[in-house]
């Protein structure tokens, strides 16, 4: 009967949280989506609580409430610019605690584990460790804790290599010989080194992917500890998350013509020395925001782009108020998002959000690239790559293939960019050399902050 | 597990896995990152795996579980609450 109850209650659990994901799907039915799959967890939370094997609460209220708590408070106080930083790190804990139950479900069960007992406790161990520590080592980058940069070193791929195989052989042991606790030890301590090594090698620019791939892995770690407790509420959810991070890596990938093997091991936005030679040896022009204003008042249609710059110097809010005095001026603003322009999917989206510019303003890139033509000023802030034409005619660029935002048809390019440094991908761009592109060198903030008071 | 529940449960994973696909696909680019805060706190589903370790009678694996349960619900808390904090903020004109 209570059985009968709790399986009951994680069904509903399980539809809400397919329905909820499904309300994803339009802006003006997301919150309420976001809702119904809340609530759909609270069922699952309190089904398991009535669950027979529970005799003791007292720790469980104790988890129940320290974990609320400091999750409440991250959710709080996260600044909107840290959105990435912050879903890796959510990532990380969700997957260690697959691992944890990984762990609690071979104490309990030890020595008497079957087959499939040790298979889906070593899985779920392996996925979630992986996840816990490339969760942690993402955010470390993102932070800044961790250089950002990608961290490369002789026989990195090989060393992975080993360690993988290092798990697949303990696994199998494991299997035959279930009562080591040595080699379970051993195995999950591999993978937590595995995960740090398969991130630290990953640029900046290749944060999107990272934190998608994450994302699923966390999904399936859950999806795995699933199978360990022959819990289909577990199964279905974790697997629909796992897919959800595999379709959202996918659109990255897509969205910067690169495959996912390549994402993992090619170490891509190393910095080419040469390239950075030759750009220090050419001068670019550096004008004032005297001067661009005076291209922004004639102007009738101009898109911003933004990018993870606009993110660093938080000036979403000062961009929006620029944009409401060129509308102010009769000019129409429109823009323009790259699939990565930011350091996860949809970064720039929240960004502006934050700042009130309403959605319907924002055209994906194959919406809006038909329309820089048209346009009269095309405003990069603190975005390189995604406007890089190398991507399209210099097939020696690590970026060569990627879709671009086609800024470079707009009658003027007007550039924000902190230094002559190049973008956190490492590459220089042709753009800032051409006669109809103005740079304004600083931080974003303050230029963005100079434009709005010389148009007031 | 007898040969014939393994094989239900892998049905239910697979249907699972094509229904994700099937769903996602559908979320334009504006919530992406919405998309995968609510996702990520879904997956702090693993709290049920949790709960029913902590409240074993077995000393050790009620402490992990306890430590699985705390972390499991920062996930669900906090991915909870960011989400709705983004999805807020969206607005039409």
């Amino acid at each position: 009967m209570r059985e009968n109850l709790i399986n009951s209650s994680y069904l509903i659990s399980a539809i809400l949280f397919i329905v909820g994901l499904k309300m994803m799907n339009s802006p003006k039915t997301a919150r309420a989506g976001n809702f119904y799959s809340a609530f759909g967890m609270l069922i699952a939370i309190c089904a398991t609580l009535l669950d027979k094997g529970i005799i003791d609460y007292k720790l469980i209220i104790l988890g129940l409430l320290i974990g609320s708590g400091i999750g409440a408070f991250l959710a709080i106080t996260v600044k909107m610019t840290q959105m990435p930083q912050i879903v890796g790190l959510l990532n990380g804990y969700g997957g260690l605690a697959s691992a944890l139950v990984a762990s609690a479900e071979y104490a309990r069960l030890y020595p008497h584990l079957s087959l499939y007992d040790t298979a889906t406790i070593v899985i779920t161990l392996f996925i979630g460790a992986i996840t816990f520590s490339g969760s942690v080592t993402a955010y470390g980058k993102l932070e800044g804790i961790i250089s950002g940069q990608p961290i490369t070193y002789p026989f990195q791929k090989t060393l992975n290599l080993f360690q993988f195989i290092a798990i697949v052989g303990g696994g199998i042991y494991l299997l035959m010989h279930p009562e080591n606790i040595t080699w379970f030890i051993v195995i999950g301590i591999i993978s937590l080194i595995l995960g740090i090594l398969l991130v630290i090698p990953i640029g900046g620019a290749d944060m999107p992917v990272i934190i998608c791939l994450l994302n699923s892995y966390s999904g399936m770690a859950g999806c795995a500890s699933g199978f360990i407790l022959s819990n289909y509420c577990l199964i279905i959810t974790g697997a629909l998350v796992g897919a959800s991070g595999i379709i959202l890596t996918q659109i990255m990938c897509k969205a910067m013509n690169r495959s996912m093997i390549n994402v993992m091991f090619g170490a891509f936005g190393k910095v080419d020395k040469s390239t950075l030679e030759k750009a220090k040896a050419v001068t670019v022009q550096a004008y004032t925001p005297e001067d661009a204003i005076v291209v922004l008042e004639s102007a009738s249609l101009v898109i911003i782009v933004p990018g993870y710059g606009l993110a660093v110097a938080q000036a979403q809010n000062n961009v929006r108020e620029l944009a409401d005095l060129l509308e102010k001026k009769g000019a129409e603003v429109k823009y323009a998002i790259h699939p990565v322009a930011g350091r996860m999917p949809g970064h720039m989206n929240i960004l502006l959000a934050e700042a009130n510019v309403p959605y319907e303003k924002l055209y994906e890139m194959d919406a809006i690239n038909s329309e820089f033509e048209r346009a009269d000023v095309a405003l990069v802030i603190g975005a390189n790559d995604v406007t890089n034409p190398a991507a399209k005619n210099n097939s020696k660029s690590p970026i060569y293939g990627m879709p671009i935002l086609e800024v470079e048809k707009a009658k003027t390019v007007i550039f924000m960019k902190r230094s002559m440094a190049p973008g956190f991908a490492g590459i220089e761009n042709e753009l800032f050399l051409l006669p109809k592109t103005m740079m304004l060198f600083g931080d974003a903030k303050d230029t963005v902050v100079k434009l709005v008071n010389l148009l007031k | 597990m007898t040969f014939g529940e393994f094989l239900i449960t892998i049905y239910i994973f697979v249907l699972a896995v094509l229904e994700g696909f099937e769903i996602i696909s559908k979320v334009p680019p504006t919530l992406h990152t919405p998309l995968m805060s609510g996702s990520n706190a879904i997956s702090g589903i693993t709290v049920v795996g949790a709960l029913i370790a902590c409240g074993n009678n077995n000393h050790f694996t009620s402490i992990i579980g306890c430590i699985a349960v705390a972390l499991a619900m920062i996930n669900v808390v906090g991915g909870y609450a960011v989400t709705d904090r983004m999805l807020k903020m969206f607005r039409k004109k």
